[in-house]
């Protein structure tokens, strides 16, 4: 089992490439958010996807979603002068209103399809379908339950500042928990962080959702 | 602790001050915001002059310094809540003193969007420009927007998304807007974070406008460009 920094892949990111250039022959690079490191890795071992390495962006570019397009671009380029010709972005489109997608045109690259994390872990038509329903709802998923107070609470500063709690969330009813695996840890950390937020809270088990086949197809892909 | 807790705002002249109330401003300090504009207020200036040349002026600076990363949203929330508290005093007053009214606009964070602290920005700095503002709050269908132009006998529709997933709802609402020989009755102006100039070209919308200062100039000049059409016509 790998250890992670939950706080690094939030901050910096992380490279779980191999550091030697004869290791990278034949091999794909997925360059994907800080947010989904674990669960990549964890797909990648599960599923046998043995040709596949990663390497991952901060998470925190998630609250300033303008700067992701450049991040990607100098990921990528940095990965083709490292070696990598199989490069793929595990990056929705994140709020960057195509830019994401007009890189990956110029570059040659694919990403994973739909607006969000929260749509492709829990299937993009039945987030779809359930966006009337929702409209209250916050998401969490396995990172976010585990990084609740980096990334939302002190990344919405609402350690600075708790009066804002009710300018964020006055609209909002319940936090939904899309759960990754099956982690009690986790399920109560998401509690919690609903309770701080003073919502209610549901809990749903998504699992890797879309994620699975989106990293069968980076490692089945023959190159360009 | 900032510096700011310490001074005498009436110790300072206007100039000193009005300096002051910006710096109050960045920090959101809603209670010496207030008293600013009390002491303003007392010393004479017009309450319109105390909007424009202390709140607005001074929310410039926070808005353009958001723009540039170097302030982020719990500090723009901040400011704005001082500033909402500096123009909660200045309100009653304006509409007795003469402050010009330069148009009125319809603004809303579009259906299946509950994002609303950039809307919210939006519709008080329109207001501090002199625009009367009718705020239809988030999840806006476009039979509300509709009946809310029509109601208030509106200029300008301003429309807010923030999601992928709910800005191609500003083209439902102006093509229902066309459908019903409406489109030509309003300026239509788009923002949020994930839209761009194409983007609002592409659903027909009059101008996209990156920020709040933005909207402001752009409705000022598409007010007075319609204005001028209309007399010529
Ligand atoms: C703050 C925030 C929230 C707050 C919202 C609080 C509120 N009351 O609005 C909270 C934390 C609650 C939230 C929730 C969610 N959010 Co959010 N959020 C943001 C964040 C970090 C900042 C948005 C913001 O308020 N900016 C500050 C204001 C001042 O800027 P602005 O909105 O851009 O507005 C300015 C201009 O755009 C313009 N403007 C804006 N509107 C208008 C209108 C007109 C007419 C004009 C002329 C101009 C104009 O002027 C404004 C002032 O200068 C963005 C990321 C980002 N940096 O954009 C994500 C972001 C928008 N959120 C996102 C997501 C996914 C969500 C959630 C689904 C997340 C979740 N975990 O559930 C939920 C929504 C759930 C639901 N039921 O809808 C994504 C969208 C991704 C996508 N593909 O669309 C983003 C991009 C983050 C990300 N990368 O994932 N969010």
């Amino acid at each position: 089992m790998r250890s992670f920094d939950d706080a690094a892949l939030t901050e910096v990111g992380a490279d779980f490439s191999p550091g030697a250039v004869n290791e990278r022959a034949g091999r794909a690079l997925v360059i994907g958010c800080g947010a989904l490191a674990r669960e990549i890795l964890a797909v990648l071992r599960s599923a046998g996807l043995d040709k596949v390495d990663l390497r991952c962006l901060p998470a925190k570019l998630h609250n300033a979603p303008q700067q992701i397009p450049d991040a990607a671009r100098r990921a990528i380029e940095a990965a083709r002068a490292d070696g990598y010709e199989r490069i793929s972005l595990a990056y929705a489109d994140c709020g960057t209103g195509g830019l994401l997608d007009r890189l990956c045109e110029e570059l040659d690259v694919v990403r994973m399809s739909g607006p969000h994390c929260y749509a492709f872990y829990d299937g993009q038509s039945a987030f779809a379908a359930r966006a009337d329903a929702e409209i209250g709802a916050f998401y969490l998923t396995d990172f976010l339950a585990r990084q609740f107070d980096a990334v939302v609470w002190r990344g919405l500063g609402l350690d600075r500042f708790p009066d804002l709690l009710e300018d964020y969330f006055g609209h909002y009813d319940r936090v939904v928990y899309l759960a990754q695996t099956d982690d009690p840890a986790l399920d109560s950390a998401a509690q919690e962080a609903a309770a701080r937020l003073g919502l209610a809270y549901e809990r749903r088990f998504t699992g890797y959702g879309e994620l699975t086949g989106f990293l069968v197809n980076v490692s089945q892909e023959r190159g360009a | 602790m900032t510096e700011g807790d310490d001074i005498d705002l009436r110790a300072l002249d206007d100039e000193e001050l009005v300096q002051q109330m910006f710096d109050d401003l960045y920090d959101g300090l809603k209670p010496e915001i207030e008293e600013g504009v009390e002491i303003l207020l007392e010393r004479g200036w017009a309450p319109y002059d105390v909007l424009t040349k202390a709140l607005v002026a001074g929310m410039r600076i926070v808005g353009d310094d958001f723009r540039d990363g170097i302030l982020f949203v719990p500090e723009v929330l901040q400011a704005a809540k001082a500033m909402k508290a500096g123009m909660g005093i200045l309100k009653p007053l304006l509409a007795d003193t003469g402050a010009p009214k330069v148009g009125k606009m319809v603004i809303g964070t579009v259906k299946g969007d509950i994002h609303d602290i950039g809307k919210n920005l939006v519709a008080m700095m329109m207001e501090g420009a002199g625009f009367e503002v009718v705020d239809l709050g988030i999840n806006t269908e476009a039979d509300e927007y509709i009946k809310a132009l029509q109601d208030e006998e509106a200029d300008i529709l301003g429309m807010s998304a923030l999601l992928t997933t709910t800005m191609p709802y500003m083209k439902i609402v102006i093509d229902t807007l066309a459908e019903r020989g409406l489109r030509d009755d309003y300026i239509v102006l788009v923002g949020g974070a994930p839209l761009n100039e194409e983007f609002g070209k592409a659903v027909g919308a009059d101008a996209y406008c990156r920020d709040a200062a933005v909207a402001v100039e752009t409705a000022k000049e598409l007010i007075t460009r319609k204005h001028n059409q209309r007399a010529a016509s």
